[in-house]
């Protein structure tokens, strides 16, 4: 463990960057919110270069102790941060990806009047979110997964004066909780168990666990409920309802916060913890039960879909459950591996998506787009590219990384060729509905109103150009773009031959010996049965392609007849499965019921209210019968005195006979 | 034993007359009543040796108190008294109250203390000349203090007593 | 030889009769001297005491009650009089707005 002075810095320059945007932002030019955001953002990206080109595996991991915090007992947590291989990666994607967005927001976001708010936002997510993946302590990683959902909230509310952005906001924040639930019983009982929450030597002393393959005990709890604060946080089955609803909020945060960095956070807390899960292979399949069947639920929601930030909502999820599958199935580095190549086409796609909406006035819905790719030369190009990429299709980057978890799915020792069924069934559904997505948007002809690009009034953007009709988007916005394009493109190849992996196997050591040991062996049985289901995975991707093509292309009038004829299937599917309106009946409608019937009427009203209230009018009723004896009459007073005068004189002699 | 018959002969009046001026509606009566109580209580303070205090009793009490009191009555043209509704609190709880307290204390005395000592008759003979040396040595300060007392009570007297017409004539007159 | 108590005793006969007094009595000079016939009354028992102890300073402390009693008087008539002038009465019943 080498000290490395550098580490504390990456997330306190976005953090100063916040504060100086937050506090005079108000007052400030654009120029200057602008040069301050990026700055530091920038700053923070040329740091992590730094530290990158400084880090060596031999030295690795790093550290840096910044404050002392927390001194109870033998308990002790300090402000300090870590830095191995997989903090390297996630720092260098975070960074990366978060400053190519801050640029694209420049462009996106420069008519709004709130812009240094969000500008002051954005870095303030950023702080978090480094503070989580550089943290060395679960504590301080969990300051990081608050503040980052503190700051998904806030952005997802960001136009605070639309109902339904406000109510998206809330649902975020609260779900999430609900996951933290499950983080915080977690970590109690590491705390109760390990006497600390120190990533070395809470792993030290799991190291020493013996692996409970009964399927219960207590690092099969930490595990379960690990996943169940990562559920919340990555949108995973149950706990996924918040994230198309996030996409209420501008569509760099869609880009950085719902695609790249923050859902991404429960994955890393995932790996990180991955010597807990190793020895608790119950919770291990859990995670990949889940995972899988993420994947493939979300990929069902997606095709019918007709918003097209909501598609890729859907996407994201069966994404994030692609890499909880890989988590769960042992291949964390493949997980970490998609996690990485997810964050350049995601946060492509959707930044492309941004680029269409605000090319045509704010419109979302994808059956009033069509034929925009003469339109938008750039966007399309790559939107082209990343679409290829999320479908599979080699030499693009999500195929080798895609590839990477379906070959662990099936041959690892946790998992089993269910979850490589589903995962290519998953694949399949993925390449149709991406490419149905680009069908829809880019081929065609234009199904809009060419006044579109007038003040439309639409919610997400009001945005009045007077061009008339779609137009490209300015270079601060397709710089990134094509940047992200090109990582897209070769973002896979570090993957190749097993390098990436090799990279990551330090962090990963306890599982990664036998894990390397069942590769080889895996692989001298079967390069050949790898190559065959790379090659079923391929066909999948180009059998979506090849559906949508016809669907959406070749004959644009056949979507309709099926679903037509599907009825209530289509219906259920296009409806997410009336998955909000269950929880509003399970959940949501009796905790308000309760709370306003019980908490509110019961107790506010009827005995805190009426304390105070009843408190007062007693002292007026005691005060209305004491005013009597103001009666101005002297001959009361004096018969008042006597009396008591007697009482006095009656008490004393009492206590001296008492006495005596 | 003459000690005895003295004291019960003057206590007697004294009672009498303190019932008497509960009993009697118009005030003079009452006033005339309060003279006798002062009167016999000097005789009373005589029989404890006294004599000092007995007179000032007759010339203060009796002779300056008591005429101002007479004088009131004679000024106000003060008559029977009337009917009126009395206080119910004052009737009922305040004489019950006090004839409690008075048995109370009585039977305290009588009964449980050592206040049966006896006094002799002349028992502190209250010499002038040793109630002024110690009314000037040890009780100067409250002497004093008194004196100035009995100035505020007269200035504040005059001013509550005086006639508004009789200020304005005054006013007028230096004016 | 007379118990001291029974000096006592008339004293606080006396003090009662001036609280009845106080009590039963509607005219405010009559009050008044119920007040004066409890004062005389207290000066008894200082008297008494004074004799009993052997301590001068009683008797000397009834003289301060005089005192006091006469700038009382004094000052109390006073009032009587600028009430009766606002009120026409000397009725204390009928003198309950607490204020002139």
């Amino acid at each position: 463990m080498t000290p490395n002075p550098y580490l504390w810095l990456v997330p306190i320059l976005p953090l100063a960057g916040a504060a100086i945007n937050g506090f005079f932002g108000r007052r400030s030019s654009k120029k200057a919110i602008t040069a301050v955001a990026l700055a530091f953002c920038g700053a923070a990206f040329c740091l992590a270069l730094l530290i990158a080109s400084e880090f060596s595996s031999a030295s690795a991991p790093y550290y840096f102790n910044l404050a002392h915090w927390l001194r109870s007992g033998s308990f002790q947590v300090d402000f300090s941060f870590y830095l191995d291989q997989l903090s390297l990666v996630m720092l260098l994607v975070v960074t990366g990806v978060g400053f190519l967005i801050h640029i694209y927001s420049v462009g996106y976001m420069w008519d709004d009047d709130g812009y240094y708010r969000f500008m002051s936002y954005m870095n303030l997510f950023m702080f978090f979110m480094l503070t989580l993946v550089l943290a060395k302590d679960y504590l301080v990683m969990f300051i990081g997964w608050e503040g980052v959902g503190l700051s998904s909230y806030l952005l997802i509310g960001y136009w605070f004066t639309k109902d339904s952005a406000a109510a998206a906001g809330k649902k975020a924040f609260i779900v999430n909780r609900i996951g933290d639930c499950g983080f915080l019983i977690a970590l109690f009982l590491m705390i109760k168990h390990f006497h600390s929450l120190d990533f070395t030597k809470v792993f030290e002393q799991v190291n020493a666990w013996p692996t409970e393959t009964a399927g219960a005990g207590l690092l099969t709890a930490i595990g379960l409920l690990l996943m169940v604060g990562a559920a919340g946080k990555s949108a995973q089955i149950p706990l996924y309802v918040w994230l198309p609803d996030a996409m209420e909020g501008p569509t760099p945060v869609s880009a950085l916060i719902h695609a790249a960095t923050m859902v991404t956070a429960g994955v890393y807390m995932v790996a990180r913890s991955s010597a807990i899960f190793e020895r608790a292979p119950m919770a291990m399949v859990v995670v990949a039960i889940i995972g899988t069947l993420t994947a493939l639920f979300a990929a069902t929601i997606g095709i019918a879909q007709t918003d097209i930030k909501k598609v890729l909502a859907y996407s994201t999820i069966s994404q994030l459950g692609y890499m909880f599958m890989a988590c769960g199935v042992g291949a964390f580095s493949a997980g970490i591996f998609h996690l990485m190549t997810h964050a350049f086409f995601k946060g492509l796609l959707f930044l492309a998506a941004g680029s269409v909406i605000h090319g045509i006035g704010g419109e979302q819905d994808m059956r009033k787009m069509g034929g925009l790719r003469q339109y938008m030369p750039w966007t399309f190009l790559t939107m082209t590219i990343a679409t290829f990429a999320i479908a599979g299709f080699p030499p693009f980057a999500g195929f080798f990384s895609k590839d990477e978890i379906l070959w662990k799915a099936y041959s690892s020792e946790y998992g089993s060729w269910v979850f490589w069924l589903i995962g290519v069934i998953t694949a399949f559904i993925t390449s149709f509905y991406m490419f149905r997505l680009w069908f829809l948007t880019f081929f065609g002809d234009y199904r809009g109103t060419a006044a579109q690009g007038d003040a439309h009034g639409h919610d997400d953007h009001s945005h009045g150009h007077g061009h008339g009709g779609p137009h490209e988007s300015p270079w601060v916005m397709l710089g990134p773009l094509v940047v992200l394009a090109f990582l897209s493109l070769i973002g896979g190849w570090i993957g190749i031959g097993g390098r990436f992996e090799h990279f990551l196997a330090p962090v990963f050591q306890s599982g990664s010996a036998a894990e390397l040991a069942h590769e080889t062996a895996g692989e001298a049985a079967g390069t050949g049965t790898e190559t065959l289901l790379m090659l079923i995975s391929v066909s999948a991707a180009f059998l979506g392609l090849f559906l949508a093509w016809t669907l959406y292309f070749r004959r644009p009038q056949l979507p309709a007849r099926i679903a037509a004829s599907l009825g209530g299937l289509y219906q259920a599917v296009a409806h997410k499965y009336y998955i909000d309106e269950l929880y509003n009946v399970l959940f949501v409608k009796p905790l308000i019921d309760g709370s306003t019937e019980i908490l509110w009427h019961g107790v506010d009203q009827n005995v805190i209210d009426a304390t105070v209230d009843n408190s007062a009018s007693a002292a007026r009723e005691v005060s209305d019968t004491v005013r009597h004896m103001q009666s101005g009459n002297l001959r009361s007073y004096a018969g008042w005195v006597a009396a008591g005068g007697a009482v006095v004189i009656a008490y004393m002699i009492w206590m001296g006979v008492w006495v005596r | 034993m003459l000690h005895f018959i003295l004291f019960l002969f003057f206590g007697a009046i004294c009672v009498a007359g303190a019932v008497n001026l509960l009993v009697q509606s118009h005030p003079i009566n009452s006033a005339l009543s309060l003279i006798a109580v002062m009167a016999s209580l000097a005789a009373e303070y005589l029989l404890l040796g006294a004599e000092f205090v007995a007179a000032v009793q007759v010339i203060v009490y009796a002779g300056a108190i008591m005429v101002l009191f007479v004088i009131t009555i004679m000024l106000l043209n003060a008559g029977k008294e009337e009917r009126s509704k009395g206080s119910r609190v004052a009737i009922l709880l305040g004489v019950p109250g006090v004839l409690i307290g008075g048995v109370l204390v009585a039977w305290t005395l009588l009964y449980r203390s050592n206040m049966q000592a006896p006094v002799p008759i002349g028992a502190l003979k209250g010499d002038p000349a040793d109630i002024a040396r110690l009314l000037f040595h040890n009780f100067l300060l409250p002497f004093e203090v008194t004196s100035v007392l009995i100035l505020i009570a007269i200035m504040g007297a005059v001013v509550l007593a005086i006639r508004p017409e009789a200020v304005a004539r005054g006013a007028r007159k230096d004016g | 030889m007379i118990p001291l108590s029974y000096y006592l005793l008339l004293s606080g006969i006396l003090f009662v009769c001036g609280v009845l007094g106080f009590l039963i009595k509607r005219n405010i000079i009559t009050i008044f001297m119920s007040i004066e016939l409890m004062l005389n009354g207290v000066n008894l028992s200082f008297v008494a005491f004074a004799a009993h102890w052997h301590a001068l300073s009683g008797q000397v402390f009834v003289f301060f009650v005089m005192v006091v009693a006469a700038a009382e008087a004094a000052v109390g008539l006073a009032i009587i009089i600028a009430v009766y002038r606002t009120r026409e009465t000397l009725n204390v019943d009928q003198v309950n707005l607490l204020k002139l």
